[in-house]
């Protein structure tokens, strides 16, 4: 197990009064938080905010921020840690000072601290004994642009925090295939009835909610039933225009390229997105490739567009 | 870890809610919802209460308000601005990495 060094992780000095780790909490609580940091970056906001309300669990109730100071101050973040037997012999935790958080969010090292001991354990652990309702769970699915469009059948592993019969909080993995109907779009939920919690001492279990994220292949971007892919096309197509062969996530097509045409331009492609009662559209957008690799012959070409050619694309710039 | 596997044969797509449903998959309690209808945070189709019908990204918009509600203190006002920002800037960042491959970093 790693010891956590809880002053470091709210950036304060291990001297700080509460109202300077509360207010380290809030200012980084809000920087954070998973709700506001969606997208890309989502997952590690929400690493680090869980470890914000781990660290702030313990440092905001005197009572458990005096217990982990006793561990001293030599511990260094990430190191081989044991706590020491006894390490809390002579505190007497009342359990009270527990934020909002859910503690079955937090780490090995607080759980081995804090969770177990007496005066917490009954307070953290409350609430879910015996005569607990069916309940619904909540989860997250990454499916590819491909899935979303056709459909498909695919493996997940969800992780679940359950207490085993010592009353530790593990990590329970299990894996579900899922049957994605063809056309789901981002932000959607698929139920899968019966696959929630059952209800304590019989009944009907609860569904289980997967909300669809989808993931953007590389040049690639979807927004809603909308999406966006890069067509890359040479010089002369965007001179000349004409007609090219294009491969969408729903097959091959010919497009045609106007003259004149700029990268960034959209050429868009009814019906073409994401599958659905009203479907979305497909645009592609239009980004001019110069060739790699140039022969002397292209150099000789270049060479003369650049004689015969009167265009300067910085004249507006007063050069 | 333990790992048990439980195939399932099929799920499907929760496509619109009513208010009860909603409520029901959220937990949440239909005065609740009905604040944030009112808030302008969730907007249901339909003319009257009992014809409402809401999107099922309403699940997620719901789990965030409570979520930023609870964490950072924040009035309905407050989480209404901070989901609009939050999206618009998820949408900006994915942008910005599709913007990322297409220009060789050379």
């Amino acid at each position: 197990m790693d010891y956590k060094d809880y002053y470091k992780v709210l950036g304060v000095e291990r001297k700080a009064s509460q109202d300077e780790i509360k207010r380290a909490y809030r200012k980084l609580a809000r920087k954070f938080h998973p709700d506001v940091n969606r997208g890309p970056d989502e997952a590690e906001a929400e690493l680090k905010f869980k470890e914000l309300g781990e660290a702030y669990e313990v440092l905001q109730d005197p009572e458990k921020r005096a217990a982990y100071d006793q561990l001293g101050e030599n511990w260094k973040e990430g190191q081989d840690f044991r706590p020491p037997p006894d390490w809390d012999d002579g505190f007497e935790f009342s359990g009270g000072g527990y934020t909002q958080a859910d503690p079955e969010q937090f780490g090995d090292f607080f759980e081995e601290l804090f969770s177990k001991r007496g005066g917490f354990d009954g307070r953290m652990h409350a609430g879910r004994q015996a005569h607990a309702p069916a309940q619904d769970h909540h989860a997250k699915i990454v499916i590819d642009l491909t899935e979303a469009y056709n459909g498909g059948s695919r493996d997940f592993t969800l992780r679940k925090p359950e207490l085993d019969k010592n009353g530790h909080i593990v990590l329970r993995e299990r894996a579900i295939r899922v049957s994605i109907p063809k056309g789901v779009a981002e932000g959607q939920h698929i139920r899968l009835a019966g696959q929630g919690s059952p209800a304590l001492g019989g009944g009907k279990a609860g569904d289980l909610y997967l909300e669809v994220a989808i993931k953007d292949p590389p040049g690639f971007r979807v927004e809603g039933r909308d999406v966006f892919m890069e067509l890359p096309i040479t010089p002369w197509e965007a001179a000349l225009g004409g007609r090219v062969a294009v491969m969408t996530p729903s097959g091959k097509v010919e497009l045609t390229v106007p003259k004149h045409a700029q990268t960034g331009k959209k050429l868009r492609l009814k019906g073409r997105g994401i599958p659905g009662k009203i479907p979305g559209n497909l645009f592609a957008v239009l980004k001019i490739v110069i060739p790699p690799t140039e022969s002397e012959k292209a150099r000789e070409l270049y060479a003369e567009m650049a004689r015969e050619m009167d265009y300067d694309p910085r004249a507006g710039q007063g050069v | 870890m333990a790992t048990n596997r439980a195939l399932v044969p099929t799920g499907e797509v929760v496509s619109v809610l009513s208010l009860t449903e909603l409520c029901h998959v959220s937990n949440a309690s239909a005065d609740w919802v009905i604040e944030l209808v009112e808030e302008g945070i969730l907007e249901p189709v339909g003319q009257n209460r009992s014809a409402w019908r809401f999107e099922s990204t309403c699940v997620t918009t719901l789990r965030r308000v409570r979520r930023l509600q609870a964490d950072l203190r924040l009035n309905l006002a407050g989480v209404a601005v901070v989901l609009i920002l939050a999206d618009e800037n998820a949408q900006l960042k994915r942008r910005l990495a599709q913007i990322e491959t297409e220009i060789p970093s050379d």
